[in-house]
């Protein structure tokens, strides 16, 4: 781990490294130092996908982690209101804190370990997650609880098999920001020498060569797309209702169309 | 049998929505709360399955304090049917109307064959089965809604302003179809509306509530429009009250003139769209907004 840090802390502070490593890319053109260097991702396609696998774990952990918090959490803010002004408060305020405050923190307990980095993307997840829970119980409209209740359901199996059902939508949006922030957040990590991709960065500016800058970046962006894409998937998967609703009309028409076409519809 | 015996429901902010009520509810007939808005018709409504308990008195159903029964259980033996409908958006209509069976643990593919049964049986066209309730239009949704409290066979039916979210037209069709579907199943019904005309339609009995959760007057249809039981009656039942009564009349006289010639053999069904054929709006009715109800029904 200390290797990870060595080539880290002589650097002399990372905005110096950051600062020289941009004035020197914009020189790049005038060296004939090309902004990528193919070769180099060939050779290091290794360490490049060991590096992706890392930053998936780190970006995906922290979001189910943040989920498995916020959704007790976002329940009971829902549930009794005057919790939810201070928890928010309280989840803004942990966004506040920068990570490497909280790693300088952490690293005292937990190491340079990727629990370190884990810990604080889980916490600011909440900010953005337990807003997304109590918004989505709140998008539950009254008369659709107010007749579950009258049907006889009780208050658990409401929740399970009502409530929360109506509420993934909502839910999802929030999961779905909090995982594509998250991946972006991921790089930080590199500070303490477990960032993923970021660590392409780190090594980047250390060397001064803006190859695996631009290829974690490129994956970057590429994996938040990709992840993005597949939580919609997901939400339509789970919500087709949520889709049939926004097309009411021309489901309507197609109710028509059977009601005209009976046989056809028989098909 | 619904009996309510010195019930008051007072709020913790003082505000008194029922005030010493007693009322018997008849057996297999519908019986139509009415009143404004504020006037505690809707919190009785809820206290019959417990939605709201009664700061004091009793309710009781054939005899049995509802008290002693626990809320889930006593909601799943009662149907309730609401405006808005309360459809659960994420499922399929035939699964909303399934809804209490499967809580009941019955056997799936019959509550399915059952829910079915009742589409048709609530004029609704059966190819809707695996659509979403967003893909309806009101009156559709309102007979899902209707079907829906039918499916565990309840005895006791609560509906609150059923039909006041649709348009006239469909409003009447389905006043009419209710009606017709109440000769067969012959519930217990506790009605809420604020429309006097529907409350004399459908009522059997009617209960006329003035601010305050105030039983002003409870009587039939023909004796609340003979004989007000006081101004606030009066008022509510409007200037028209004549009118209504005459209406009322020629309509119990139409339903006599087909019950006989049903009797003679002519079919039924025929027989009750004259009877409420007396509102001249209920052709165009099913003429237009019925499109759906008829195809469904041949």
């Amino acid at each position: 781990m200390s290797a990870h840090l060595a080539p880290l802390l002589p650097g002399g502070g990372l905005g110096t490294g950051g600062g020289l490593a941009s004035g020197r890319a914009l020189a790049v053109g005038d060296d004939g130092e090309p902004l990528v260097r193919w070769d180099w991702i060939g050779r290091n396609s290794d360490i490049i996908t060991q590096h992706l696998n890392d930053h998936l774990v780190l970006s995906i952990v922290p979001v189910l982690l943040g989920l498995a918090v916020s959704l007790p959490v976002g329940l009971l803010c829902a549930r009794y209101r005057w919790l939810y002004a201070p928890v928010v408060g309280l989840t803004s305020v942990l966004y506040a804190i920068p990570a490497i405050a909280l790693f300088v923190v952490l690293v005292a307990f937990t190491g340079l370990t990727r629990t370190t980095v884990i810990i604080p993307l889980t916490l600011y997840t909440l900010s953005v997650l337990v807003p997304a829970v109590v918004d989505g119980m709140d998008s539950v409209p009254e008369h659709v609880r107010q007749a579950a209740t009258a049907m006889g359901f009780g208050t658990l199996r409401r929740l399970v098999q009502v409530e929360l059902p109506i509420a993934v939508p909502v839910v999802m949006a929030g999961l779905r920001v909090a995982t594509v922030s998250n991946i972006s957040l991921v790089s930080v990590g590199a500070l303490i020498g477990v960032g993923g991709l970021g660590e392409l960065f780190t090594d980047g500016f250390n060397r001064d060569f803006t190859t695996p800058i631009v290829v974690g970046i490129a994956l970057i962006i590429a994996l938040a797309l990709v992840a993005d894409v597949l939580l919609l998937l997901v939400q339509r998967l789970l919500t087709p209702w949520a889709r049939a609703g926004s097309n009411a009309r021309t489901a309507r028409r197609a109710v028509r169309a059977e009601l005209t076409e009976p046989e056809e519809a028989a098909l | 049998m619904i009996t309510f015996t010195g019930v008051t429901k007072r709020y913790p902010d003082g505000t008194v929505a029922v005030h010493d009520l007693d009322l018997e509810i008849p057996a297999g007939r519908i019986t139509v709360l009415v009143g404004p808005s504020g006037c505690g018709k809707t919190t009785t409504l809820r206290m019959v399955n417990r939605m709201i308990d009664p700061t004091t008195g009793t309710i009781t159903v054939d005899g049995r304090d509802i008290r002693q029964v626990d809320p889930p259980t006593l909601r799943r033996g009662i149907g309730y049917v609401i405006q808005q409908g309360g459809l659960f958006p994420h499922r399929t209509i035939i699964d909303n109307i399934a809804t209490v069976p499967y809580l009941l643990h019955q056997d799936k593919k019959q509550a399915r064959a059952r829910a079915l049964e009742l589409m048709e049986r609530v004029g609704l066209d059966t190819g809707l089965a695996k659509r979403y309730p967003a893909q309806l239009s009101g009156g559709q949704q309102q007979r899902v809604g209707v079907a829906r409290a039918l499916a565990a066979d309840p005895p006791i039916m609560l509906m609150d302003e059923p039909f006041s979210a649709v348009d006239p037209i469909v409003r009447t069709q389905l006043q009419d179809e209710f009606l017709r579907l109440q000769n067969d199943l012959e519930k217990t019904i506790v009605f809420v509306t604020h429309d006097i005309d529907e409350a004399v339609k459908l009522g059997h009995r009617i209960a006329v509530f003035q601010v305050g959760g105030v039983l002003a007057q409870y009587a039939t249809p023909e004796e609340l429009l003979a004989e007000p039981a006081n101004d606030f009656v009066r008022d509510f039942l409007g200037g028209e009250r004549g009118i209504r009564r005459l209406r009322f009349v020629q309509q119990l006289d139409a339903e006599a003139a087909a019950e006989a010639e049903s009797a003679t053999g002519a079919e039924s069904a025929t027989g009750t769209g004259t009877a409420a054929g007396a509102e001249s709006a209920t052709g165009t009715g099913s003429a237009q907004g019925g499109g759906a109800a008829a195809a469904g029904e041949r």
